[in-house]
């Protein structure tokens, strides 16, 4: 089974692996229909009256796996990586939205959105240099950054381009607006590091630069790193993932994901933006008219139906509706759903803790009569926001924006129970 | 309350107090200072009037050599594009159903060409670049949309003096901005 276990000389057992290949074609039959036909009594190997095979050999040893990983039958829980891509230096993957639970990201499926690779930093080299309009410019070590007072806060982020006005047709969830995750963050407050510099009092922006072959670079507006911007080191409790900046970061609550630098290097303290190329030429919005639209950092509110939703398929009968919505401005305050393609709206329960920009999870049941339908959710946040539909949004923004696409998604339902992409005619 | 969150990036009012207010925060005597060395090794983000460019110039010339060899596999032989983004062309199309967005269309201004490119690119071989050769990329690029003669050779001042033709085509966040979306709470 796994290298630990044959290396630490426990019991293999043939029985073990036999049990393993069966479990997997079982699992991944049900996984897809949802629909197995009641088997027979004692015909199921494992189920009633047979033992369990599982319970007549001990398990695996304690250790084997020195960093647990899930289960092998979870194998299909993994990144959404799109296929054939010129280069992967600068690309992204994907969140499997529709196969998790809750609100938290496990850090292995965050999402990932790299401009010049993922780079391999030695913390014990990293330095942080905080410059420009300071009393005292600073290095700092990954040493010196964990000694100052420390903070953990639960923040979602997302890529602005989630997903762009013209990549409406995706199948699953992940596919829609899988470029967003929410983690447990721990780190510094920006502004004690700020102040540990001394601001000057012309400081206006921070100019943050990542350690990564792209060097990549935002202008971030003073208020927001003298509010609740934070330096983070750790991502659920554990140190951040290389591919979400290891060994340090800027975390923007509720700003768009690239601002968010990862790699974290430099800090230019400034009286003005840099007008950087990822600022400028990129996550800038194209209106109809020709304009751009610069600095458009908040992630506004937005929700989607996890489950069911593309590519699943559901029974008649109960069925509970589920899914995520988040605010780049504060809290989900109420999330709608309507099973009748938003001729009406019910609504949702949220899942408790509801905190501020950060993903909040919604139930509503359901008992679905065969008929087929649309499903849909639509999120408000606590400035009185309400999620757009598709066709309000681009008749302001036109097609061609990219960015902030925070559409209500439909899933359509077909009388088989399969569930489809609303967006993309049946 | 609400309509600060609505529109909430105003920079203006209270800067001044802020910054001192995070300054009123205790020192920790965590760090070192940095040295002007140092600083000046590492600052190499380019403002949009082009003050920080560094001494050092390039020639169309010698950018059309040095992109042949370094830039064209990625983004062709006339900056048309391939694996890597086009680079040339499309200025007039912004206000139409397909805008073509280049350095030469959409960039608003000329040194964050030579910044992106020292700190970004070839792709493949990032800071790999000088000085001179970073300004004859720059220089080759903005021949091919048309901005700079064919004899030019681009420095500090003359870079900075580059009028992009997109240079006044960006406005600030008018968001929330769909009609009927804000609900009374
Ligand atoms: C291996 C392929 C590759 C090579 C070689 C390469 N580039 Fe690039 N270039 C890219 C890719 C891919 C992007 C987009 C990167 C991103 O968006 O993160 C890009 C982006 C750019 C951009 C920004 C375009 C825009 O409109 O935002 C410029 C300018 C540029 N490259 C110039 C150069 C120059 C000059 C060279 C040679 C010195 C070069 N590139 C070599 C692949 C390459």
């Amino acid at each position: 089974m796994s290298k630990g276990r044959r290396d630490g000389g426990g019991l293999e057992s043939p029985q073990r692996r036999h049990l393993l290949g069966r479990g997997a074609a079982l699992v991944g039959g049900a996984v897809v229909s949802g629909t197995v036909a009641a088997q027979e009594a004692g015909s199921e190997p494992n189920g009633p009256p047979n033992i369990p095979d599982w319970m007549k050999v001990p398990g695996a040893d304690v250790g084997s796996e020195p960093y647990g990983t899930p289960s092998p039958f979870e194998k299909q829980v993994v990144r959404n990586i799109p296929k054939g891509l010129p280069q992967y230096i600068s690309a992204s993957s994907r969140t499997p939205l529709q196969e998790l639970d809750g609100i938290i990201t496990p850090n292995g499926l965050f999402y990932e959105r790299h401009h010049g690779g993922i780079p391999e930093i030695d913390p014990g080299q990293h330095r942080l240099m905080v410059h420009g309009l300071v009393e005292t410019p600073l290095i700092l070590t990954m040493a010196d950054i964990r000694r100052f007072p420390s903070e953990s806060r639960i923040h979602f982020i997302e890529c602005s381009g989630n997903p762009g006005f013209e990549a409406m047709s995706g199948r699953t969830a992940s596919d829609l607006v899988g470029l967003v995750s929410c983690a447990e963050w721990t780190g510094v407050p920006l502004k004690t590091v700020l102040a540990e510099a001394g601001l000057r009092p012309e400081a206006k922006w921070v100019v943050a630069e990542g350690a990564d072959a792209a060097a990549l670079t935002r202008s971030i507006p003073i208020d927001k790193c003298l509010d609740d911007a934070m330096l983070v080191y750790s991502q659920n409790g554990e140190r951040l993932r290389p591919q979400q900046g290891y060994p340090l970061r800027v975390l923007l609550p509720g700003f768009e994901g690239n601002m968010n630098v990862k790699w974290l290097r430099r800090l230019n303290v400034t009286a003005e933006p840099a007008h950087s190329r990822e600022e400028t030429s990129k996550y800038t919005d194209s209106m109809p008219d020709g304009t751009a639209r610069q600095f458009t950092f908040y992630m506004e509110a937005k929700s989607i139906i996890t489950r069911p939703s593309g590519t699943q398929r559901i029974d008649r009968g109960y069925n509970e509706i589920t899914g995520i919505a988040w605010s780049g401005h504060g809290r989900i305050t109420q999330v709608e759903v309507s099973v009748n393609d938003g001729r009406t709206w019910t609504v949702a329960q949220l899942q408790a803790p509801v905190l501020t920009r950060a993903l909040t999870r919604f139930r509503l049941p359901w008992t679905w009569d065969g008929t087929p339908t649309a499903i849909l959710s639509r999120a408000t946040d606590e400035t009185g926001y309400v999620q757009p539909d598709f066709k309000a949004l681009t008749q302001v923004r036109g097609m061609k924006s990219f960015y902030h696409n925070n559409a209500i998604i439909p899933w359509r339902i077909a009388e088989s129970g399969a569930v489809s992409n609303g967006f993309v005619k049946a | 309350m609400a309509s600060s969150k609505l529109r909430p990036f105003v920079l203006a009012a209270g800067l001044a107090a802020a910054a001192a207010a995070a300054n009123a925060s205790p020192r920790y005597g965590i760090g070192r200072p940095a040295t002007q060395p140092e600083i000046a090794a590492w600052d190499i983000d380019i403002d949009r009037d082009g003050r920080k460019l560094p001494a050092g110039q390039g020639s169309v010339a010698q950018g059309q050599i040095l992109f042949a060899s370094q830039c064209a596999s990625c983004h062709g032989a006339k900056g048309e594009g391939g694996t890597g983004e086009r680079l040339v062309g499309g200025q007039g199309s912004l206000a139409s159903g397909k805008p073509i967005k280049t350095v030469g269309s959409f960039w608003p201004y000329a040194p964050t060409l030579f910044d992106y490119i020292r700190r970004a690119m070839p792709l493949n071989a990032p800071q790999s670049l000088d000085t001179d050769a970073v300004y004859a990329v720059s220089a080759y690029i903005l021949h091919l949309n048309g901005l700079v003669p064919g004899d030019a050779v681009i420095d500090a001042a003359s870079l900075a003096a580059v009028r992009m033709p997109n240079r006044d085509g960006f406005v600030s966040d008018p968001r929330p901005d769909v009609p009927g979306e804000v609900r009374p709470r």
